[in-house]
């Protein structure tokens, strides 16, 4: 196996992108990387994208965007795993340079949410859920995840103001990512207050609907070198597991299970441990899946990702910041993008290169993407070269 | 929703039939061909316990369209006496009063309305025992 670095990276505004294409919202981001890069041709590419079928009714995705892009003939792939989508991708490029079957890979990740009415989309995350089992008593996503609070509060006496600060921490590193779609501050009483969507959680617990992409340039580490301008950053770590996609199958509905597994691959394939983590990238698709998350990466113990938000310990200038980017909550949440950007993030804070939100002395990164409720999680662990 | 669909999931839906799994006893609901615990591919069939405690629950007060006009409505996971849990909305309940640990039974209700030319989807809800 060869070693991996990311030697590209490319994100443009995120937000309600009406006036643009699935296929030009992928084009434009997508040359940002390769740009970034310094590259002239691209031998292969993956795309993660959990649902351009029901988003915008187009499926044969990665041979359009490959088209488009101008790199057709070259083997173009998308890969599906729900809002893990964007991390499967990544992984897949992984292996396929680390095997030697390509050399400069092209790893993509692209949701376009707003073309359906807000239904539609609720429809269409839904589907990310047991739709026989859970989605059929009208159970929603908001739903799921405040049932997983609603224990997690119950069994470890997490609260309501620690839900919220998860939302307040994430916008206030939002606020330094120009790129994100909601660059703004919130206050805990914000937070509290606004509209209840699935007791205990309300709007500002849940990420939003949002148009965008991201993508990536990887190759050999050693071609690496003599390629581009910039830092590579190697890939160190992979891991990737699933468990029950219904909630209620799995025996502890507030541990993450395929998260703590994908975790445990990732740290043994790259020899590192949580504490040796200076900053992470993770799935906060709602506030208490940061908490969920935190406790089954090892961070902290089990059940006290509620004490480690309100104790600043995953705050930038903390022991581990986490979602330095804003996280899905402030920067948006285009599900097959999402993990893709995770890997933008780290990239651009392992080059130093992350402005006012720059994690000092940043030297191993960890992204943690995942699908549905938990039935799917990627785990990445970069470093700086 | 399609008619087959609708139709092949009728035994789960109004008839609460499991897969009981030969080998260890485990129960699965809905029931599966291969065993999650001990890879058994023996099941005999049973009915799930009708009763059973509130496990967690939430209020969707932001429904799907075939839902809007119930909302706001409580749904739950609850454990069944048989150990088995599932997803269902629990029905005729205080949305305030509903916690954690609170009894209730399976009773054989409307679920969902397509509307106009859809299919009227029944199923079991909870209510309190």
């Amino acid at each position: 196996m060869r070693d991996v670095a990311v030697i590209g990276v490319g994100m443009a505004k995120w937000g309600e992108l009406w006036d643009k294409a699935l296929r030009d919202v992928f084009v434009e981001t997508a040359l940002l990387a390769i740009d970034d890069a310094g590259v002239d041709h691209i031998d292969s590419m993956y795309v993660g994208c959990m649902s351009s079928g029901l988003f915008v009714g187009q499926e044969h995705l990665a041979s359009l965007l490959a088209d488009y892009l101008g790199i057709a003939p070259v083997p173009a792939a998308r890969v599906e795993t729900a809002c893990a989508s964007g991390g499967l991708a990544f992984r897949q490029g992984w292996m396929e340079v680390a095997l030697g079957q390509s050399d400069i890979v092209l790893v993509s990740g692209i949701e376009k949410m707003t073309d359906v009415t807000g239904d539609g989309a609720t429809y269409a995350l839904g589907t990310a859920a047991d739709q026989e089992y859970e989605g059929y008593h009208g159970i929603t996503f908001p739903g799921l995840y405040a049932m997983m609070a609603r224990r997690h509060m119950h069994d470890y006496g997490t609260t309501r103001e620690q839900l919220a600060q998860v939302a307040v921490k994430n916008h206030r590193h939002g606020a330094m990512n120009p790129l994100a779609q909601f660059p703004f501050e919130v206050t805990i009483d914000q937070v509290k207050s606004s509209v209840m969507i699935a007791d205990p959680l309300r709007i500002l617990d849940c990420s939003p609907i949002t148009d965008g992409a991201a993508a990536v340039v990887i190759c050999p580490l050693d071609r690496a070198k003599t390629l581009g301008d910039k830092p590579p950053v190697k890939m160190v770590g992979s891991g990737h597991a699933t468990d029950t996609i219904a909630l209620h199958a799995r025996p502890d509905i507030t541990w993450l299970s395929a998260t703590e597994r994908a975790a445990e691959a990732a740290y043994k394939m790259a020899g590192v441990k949580p504490d040796q983590i200076d900053l992470a990238e993770v799935h906060d698709c709602f506030t208490i899946a940061e908490i969920c998350v935190t406790e089954a990466l090892g961070f902290v113990d089990r059940g006290k990702g509620g004490q480690a938000v309100e104790s600043g310990f995953t705050a930038l200038g903390g022991t581990i910041p986490v979602n330095t980017s804003g996280g899905l909550k402030s920067k948006g949440h285009p599900v097959g993008a999402t993990g893709v950007a995770q890997i933008v993030e780290l990239t651009k804070q392992l080059r130093g290169d992350a402005g006012d939100r720059q994690v000092e002395g940043a030297r191993v990164g960890l992204a943690q993407n995942m699908g549905g409720s938990g039935g799917s999680t990627l785990v990445h662990i970069l470093e700086a070269t | 929703m399609s008619s087959p669909r609708y139709w092949r999931e009728i035994p789960q839906r109004y008839r609460l039939e499991a897969g009981k799994c030969t080998d260890c006893g485990n129960i699965h609901f809905p029931p599966r061909l291969v065993c999650s615990a001990c890879s058994g591919r023996q099941f005999e069939t049973v009915k799930l316990s009708d009763e059973g405690t509130v496990f967690t629950y939430t209020i969707i007060r932001v429904a799907p369209s075939q839902f809007v006009d119930q909302a706001p409505y409580a749904v739950g996971i609850v454990e069944l006496d048989d150990g088995v849990r599932i997803s269902a909305q629990i029905a005729d309940v205080d949305l305030d009063a509903l916690e954690i640990g609170q009894r209730v039974r399976i009773e054989f209700r409307l679920i969902q309305n397509e509307g106009e030319a859809g299919i009227i989807c029944y199923g079991y809800k909870c209510v309190p025992a």
